[in-house]
């Protein structure tokens, strides 16, 4: 595939990597407890500017009260937060150079979209002119100029989306919060809308923190995600780390479909281990770079996209098993099989359906060999 | 739903209607009665209502009443506005529930027990009963049906926006002015409007809580009638009737108007 010039960025946008590089936002060694119940524990973190960094988790897992704190409305029990290198734990909401775009979007209902706009900017006391000019701006940012003067209730879904958007951006805040900012939108508008999202921190060089229980959401806008659980951060890196090297069975579960293959290290090479986890099968090679010693207990992960469906035995593969096809499910595109192996464990491959329906090569009970590299799965240990 | 018109339904709708109204037609039709006799008709005359613009003890009583009702209704609903938003917003504290019981007893409380509590309080701390008596006592009874008016309404107000306001550079007492408040007020007017009726119908707790100088129309209407009814109370209640009328078919309307616009509002939406 050609991917044009312009489109590729000269030098990959990777501050978290540049030891010289301040973060425009530092967690440091936060814990909020509400009661006996903690909400966040013991989380550092670091945000550069120009990011678009996602916190994903389930509901309940603490990544709302991150987002809350950065905007003042809850402070940390213990530990700091700080915004271009000044601790904001004290400074109240409304003198924070944060905004924040709500879920339930809170436009105000006695308001017309301009006067939603220009809510903030008044608040600033900027001179009427300068007002009426951002407001202009922002309409035409999120293309709603048409509808200057309607009130919230007389827009749909997707345009009172984007007028909390203009919003929110109106004051050209350091850092903008969306609090799962499309979760009210059907799929259709939210992929249009991530898109837009996208474009539109951009073109305007701004940080945006994004709060979303969404995998794909987090995947598509974010450069990196950080994923949480029950208050802690379980790891933080790019969606193709997230995605190709989970460091652990929540984040490899979490995000995506995954095989799981438990098992016990048999041997361990150079860069190479071997994974014993049936009796009467082979032993598994994974690819694997960090140490380990044999006798430990570990775990395979492989996406089903990653393993092959075959009615021959392959040859020249590093990894192969036998099977039965348990299951189907066809969802246009893709089909995922569920294979059978000798021990009873159901393992998925998934096929992309590049044939159409009639000449499927597989069906129900056929004898299968799934098959994958080395490379292709991670090692993941207790 | 049946629709059809049948001769039950039509009795019991008649039955239903003459029940309600008929007392107060009778004494409607009474007021314009030209006899001083309250039961006989003498032919139409309007002499009842000059007569009774020319009564001053009528209308003192008059001015005392509305300026109560006025005053003890927009105390008790700021009070109960204020009681409204610490019973929704200050979340779980122990004795919640015993506050906000608290709060709805003198609801269901008998007004001659309310009435008699406050006669013996202003005695006991030896305040003139008089004006000012029975305002307070206004708003204290009143106060309660405001706070449940505001916060039926309070219980679906989205807190984000109070949060979106202070996100956006309110501070908290800003954000309540310039937004919890113009998004409550429909509620904060109807309560305005239940408090001020409560204070004009109410005969028992003004009677106990009154003094010299100062009565309200309800007593002397109470007082007059023991007397004997006269076509001039006739003409009052005609009046006050009116003006209930009158303002009930207001507040539909007004209803009824934001109804239609909000749906040719939303029909504007989906388009």
């Amino acid at each position: 595939m050609n991917i044009s010039p312009n489109k590729k960025p000269s030098a990959r946008f990777a501050p978290w990597d540049d030891p010289a590089q301040k973060p425009l936002v530092r967690f440091g060694n936060v814990t909020k407890r509400f009661g006996s119940f903690t909400a966040i524990d013991n989380i550092s973190l670091d945000i550069y500017e120009r990011e678009f960094f996602a916190l994903l988790g389930p509901s309940g897992c603490g990544k709302t009260t991150m987002m809350r704190m950065l905007a003042g409305f809850e402070k940390p029990s213990e530990g700091t937060i700080s915004l271009g290198g000044e601790d904001i734990a004290d400074i109240p909401p409304y003198k924070r150079p944060v905004n924040m775009m709500f879920q339930s979007y809170a436009l105000f209902p006695h308001m017309t979209v301009e006067a939603n706009i220009a809510f903030g900017l008044k608040q600033d006391k900027w001179p009427k002119q300068q007002i009426s000019e951002r407001v202009e701006e922002m309409l035409s940012l999120v293309q709603l100029t048409k509808f200057a003067k309607r009130k919230p209730h007389q827009l749909s879904g997707g345009q009172r989306q984007r007028v909390a958007l203009a919003r929110s951006l109106a004051k050209k805040p350091k850092l903008l919060l969306l609090d799962e900012p499309l979760g009210a939108l059907d799929k259709k508008l939210r992929e249009k809308t991530q898109f837009e999202l996208m474009d539109i921190q951009e073109k305007l060089g701004m940080t945006f923190v994004i709060v979303t229980h969404d995998q794909e959401e987090a995947m598509t806008v974010a450069s990196r995600i950080a994923v949480m659980d029950d208050g802690k951060l379980i790891q933080v890196a790019t969606p193709e780390v997230i995605y190709e090297y989970p460091n652990c069975r929540y984040v490899a579960d979490f995000i995506g479909d995954v095989n799981l293959v438990e098992g016990r290290i048999s041997t361990t090479a150079e860069e190479m281990v071997k994974l014993s986890w049936a009796e009467g099968q082979g032993d598994i090679d994974i690819s694997y770079k960090n140490g380990c010693s044999a006798g430990e207990n570990a775990c395979l992960a492989i996406r089903p996209e990653k393993v092959h469906v075959t009615r021959e035995e392959p040859q020249d593969v590093d990894n192969k098993i036998r099977g039965v096809i348990h299951d189907i499910a066809y969802i246009g595109n893709l089909s995922t099989y569920y294979v059978k192996l000798g021990n009873g464990q159901i393992f998925r491959a998934q096929e992309s359906n590049r044939r159409r329906l009639a000449n499927r090569e597989f069906t129900w009970d056929d004898q299968v060999w799934l098959s994958w590299r080395n490379t292709a799965g991670v090692l993941l240990q207790k | 739903m049946n629709r059809r018109f049948t001769w039950f339904n039509a009795t019991s709708l008649t039955l239903g209607f003459v029940f309600l109204y008929l007392p107060i037609l009778l004494l409607v039709i009474f007021s314009f009665n030209e006899s001083r006799l309250v039961t006989v008709w003498a032919g139409f005359s309007t002499k009842w209502y000059v007569e009774l613009f020319q009564d001053e003890a009528f209308l003192d009583a008059a001015l005392v009443t509305l300026r109560v009702a006025l005053l003890s209704a927009t105390i008790a609903t700021i009070l109960g506005t204020l009681a409204a938003v610490v019973m929704i917003r200050a979340g779980r504290f122990k004795g919640r529930t015993l506050f906000s019981g608290m709060i709805y007893a003198p609801l269901v409380m008998p007004e001659v027990i309310t009435g008699l509590s406050l006669l013996l309080l202003f005695v006991a701390i030896g305040i003139d009963r008089g004006f000012w008596t029975i305002t307070i006592a206004h708003i204290t009874f009143s106060m309660c049906y405001a706070a449940v008016v505001v916060s039926s309404r309070m219980v679906t107000f989205d807190t984000s926006l109070e949060e979106a306001a202070t996100d956006l550079g309110c501070t908290p007492f800003q954000s309540f002015i310039k937004v919890t408040l113009p998004i409550m007020a429909p509620a904060i007017i109807s309560a305005w409007l239940l408090a001020f009726t409560l204070s004009l119908d109410d005969l028992v707790i003004a009677s106990f809580t009154s003094g010299p100088g100062a009565t309200t129309l309800p007593m002397k209407i109470y007082s007059q009638v023991r007397l004997g009814v006269t076509p001039q109370i006739n003409a009052l209640s005609t009046i006050l009737i009116s003006i209930v009328t009158l303002g009930v078919l207001t507040a539909s309307f007004l209803t009824r108007r934001a109804e239609s616009k909000r749906k040719a509002d939303e029909l504007l939406a989906g388009s």
